[in-house]
């Protein structure tokens, strides 16, 4: 039988020890067999280690942070689209998702599909707007402000208890056990991320995870759990196992059902003690660990590319307890014609 | 007295409690009486078993049972007495 063509266009080709989710997730989709598949990388840097995977991307592009503007990033879009047809585009960085979400009509009329939460999910399930979010969804998040300006950092003690969490609104979190802590945080996250910088309560517990795609009608197409066997300082997982939890599950559907959530999602929650769950926060993307669920029964990226095409997917209903990943660094040689390429045209 | 349904023993004493992904090794002795209460089998049973099998006075063993059966709850391995 036939496979169609499917073009897929990936961001996050940057597998370093902060690792975008783009290998893992051309990996997976590569693993399916319903699909005949050209995979095209879009690249921000010209050290993304996926560009030069030539087993994973076929062409590479560079493009245009959304930073300088969606007009470039689009414009490049449009220039790729001519020569490559892309039918389905996974963004996979949370600070590009914004541009492409505002983005899928322009992307649509080109021929380019998405498989995107809408505008106003991603909104609401922001760091800085969770305890909104947990009193409308009812769920455990735990206490967060959002702060703007060094002197709000004084008043940190009127709401929370140290040690607090301090987060950065896309990434980075640090532990803070006084007032000169969070100040030389609030340094570090703001110079890199903007503002605002949020504080969090710090719950104490074990910190486990849930990948899972709903389709948008709220509507569970698969969900895994996992704990972070092996944590790395940048609080990445280098090693994971995935769980058989009911309730991890239940709060999964839950959130999908109340969001009505569109695409991919990485919950990730403490369990206390207590066993309650907290929900400390809501990525609204395919995590880079997804291929540990691929390899448990769940090819949530492949089925993801098929809701983006408009197929229906079934939901899955099993996956492998106690299946286990450990991730390892690979020094890859590159032949400078290559490096040399990319730089000069932007194209590989 | 029970060990609960889903934790996972195998014949090399690799124990695995798929609910929190913790995995942990028994010496050969803690794997046996693992299984014994995987069996549902109860303090007596377990007690006999193992008293007649090995050199140990019933006293002793009875302490060391308890403090075992403690380890595990305390690694939230045994369901709630209640």
């Amino acid at each position: 039988m036939n496979k169609p063509k499917v073009t897929l266009a990936v961001t996050g080709l940057n597998n370093t020890d902060n690792p975008g989710p783009g290998v893992p997730v051309i990996r997976s989709v590569r693993e399916s067999e319903a699909f005949d598949l050209t995979v095209i990388g879009l690249a921000y840097e010209t050290l993304e280690p996926g560009i030069y995977m030539h087993n994973i991307v076929d062409k590479v592009y560079q493009v245009p942070y959304p930073s300088e503007g969606s007009g470039d990033l689009i414009k490049r879009l449009e220039y790729i689209q001519e020569r490559e047809k892309i039918d389905v585009l996974i963004p996979n960085f949370d600070a590009e998702l914004y541009t492409f979400m505002k983005s899928s009509a322009r992307l649509a009329e080109m021929g380019i599909k998405t498989f995107l939460p809408t505008i106003e999910q991603f909104e609401e399930r922001h760091k800085s707007e969770l305890p909104a979010f947990g009193k409308k969804h009812g769920v455990n998040v735990p206490k967060s402000k959002s702060i703007l300006k060094h002197s709000d950092i004084e008043k940190i003690r009127d709401d929370f208890e140290y040690p607090v969490m301090v987060k950065g609104k896309f990434y980075d979190a640090y532990l803070a056990y006084n007032k000169e802590q969070v100040r030389m945080y609030y340094n570090k996250i703001s110079a890199k991320w903007g503002l605002p910088v949020i504080i969090q309560e710090f719950i104490k517990g074990t910190e486990v995870n849930v990948v899972a795609l709903g389709d948008g009608k709220g509507n569970t197409i698969g969900a895994v759990p996992m704990r972070k066997q092996y944590i790395t300082d940048k609080g990445k997982a280098w090693g994971g196992i995935t769980l058989d939890n009911k309730e991890m599950l239940d709060l999964t559907h839950k959130i999908i059902s109340s969001t009505n959530w569109r695409g991919g999602m990485e919950l990730e929650l403490i369990k206390t003690n207590k066993n309650e769950l907290y929900i400390i926060e809501i990525n609204p993307r395919i995590p880079a660990w997804v291929y540990l669920a691929v390899g448990a029964g769940q090819n949530l990226p492949e089925a993801m590319v098929r809701l983006a095409l408009g197929e229906t997917v079934k939901p899955f209903d099993k996956y492998q307890i106690g299946r286990m990943f450990v991730r390892y660094s690979y020094d890859l040689l590159i032949d400078l014609k290559d490096f040399e390429k990319l730089s000069t045209t932007g194209k590989l | 007295m029970k060990l609960k349904n889903n934790i996972a023993v195998s014949e090399s004493g690799f124990v695995f409690d798929p609910n929190s992904g913790d995995s942990f090794s028994m010496n050969p002795v803690g794997a046996e009486i693992l299984n014994l209460l995987k069996q549902e089998k109860d303090f007596d049973n377990i007690h006999d078993t193992m008293t007649k099998k090995y050199d140990v006075p019933p006293g002793e063993f009875d302490k060391y049972f308890l403090d075992f059966i403690q380890t595990l709850k305390q690694f939230n391995l045994m369901e709630n007495d209640d």
